[in-house]
């Protein structure tokens, strides 16, 4: 998937405001989870913060229960690169419906 | 109010599902066991229980928006402010707004006022998750006793 370099941009200074975590260490290729240790909580607390940002509403559960029942990697919701290509899927799909 | 038990909303006045808005109300006790503690001689509502308050108010807003598919659980409390005290015998007047809609959580601010004065606001997040076993029909009764749903537009 590709990414849009300003959505990467705009996330990972939501991570690093909303989560503490140092900038620097927000890369496309981190894991949400795994490399940056962010909780469930921090992330529904990110994910508000995206949602106002970008005027959409990630649709969580939906990937919560694809990835619990194995039909999704969690790799395909949580390394930054892929959330921002979704992000930008569904800022294009709310822009196709205006 | 039943302090004790966390029963903190009397009766709901206002509810309006479009809008996402709701107002409560709720009569402190003239005595609780909470106010033997704090503080002795000078009885004020706790701060956390102000919180609380707000939180149950915001919670049946998120349950009927929901039209109770799922249970809102308190998750995280923002930019929260105490202005003034209030004791027993206070009536308060609890409003909440739903700000956000999210997947798996809602967002709402909530204020309490009493005697015209602003009391306390906050902003709060909850996850919003299936029933656990049992809880459903106890939510129901509850919201059904508060008048959840009879003064509801849309």
């Amino acid at each position: 998937m590709s990414t849009d370099t300003a959505t990467f941009d705009r996330v990972a200074d939501i991570i690093a405001d909303t989560a503490d975590i140092p900038r620097e260490k927000i890369t496309p290729e981190s894991h949400a989870i795994d490399d940056l240790g962010i909780d469930s909580l921090a992330f529904l607390d990110i994910a508000f913060a995206v949602d106002k940002a970008f005027g959409i509403k990630l649709p969580l559960e939906r990937w919560t229960q694809e990835v619990n029942e194995g039909k999704v990697p969690a790799e395909e919701y949580f390394v930054l690169k892929n959330l921002c290509a979704r992000i930008d899927a569904l800022v294009a799909e709310k822009a196709a419906k205006a | 109010m039943r302090l004790e038990y966390f029963e903190m909303i009397d009766q709901v006045v206002r509810l309006d599902r479009a809008a996402g808005q709701i107002e409560c109300l709720a009569l402190v006790p003239e005595a609780s066991p909470v106010f033997e503690g704090h503080f002795p001689g000078h009885p004020l509502v706790p701060g956390v229980l102000l919180t609380e308050t707000m939180a149950q108010a915001s919670g049946y807003l998120v349950l009927a928006h929901l039209d109770f598919a799922q249970m809102p659980f308190l998750m995280a409390v923002d930019k929260a402010r105490f202005r003034s005290f209030v004791g027993p015998g206070a009536r308060l007047e609890i409003t909440a707004s739903l700000e956000h809609d999210g997947s798996g959580y809602a967002v709402t601010k909530a204020a309490i006022r009493h005697e015209g004065k602003a009391l306390c606001d906050a902003e709060l997040r909850f996850r919003t998750m299936p029933f656990p076993d049992g809880l459903d029909a106890p939510m129901r009764e509850r919201a059904k006793k508060i008048g959840l749903l009879d003064g509801a537009a849309a």
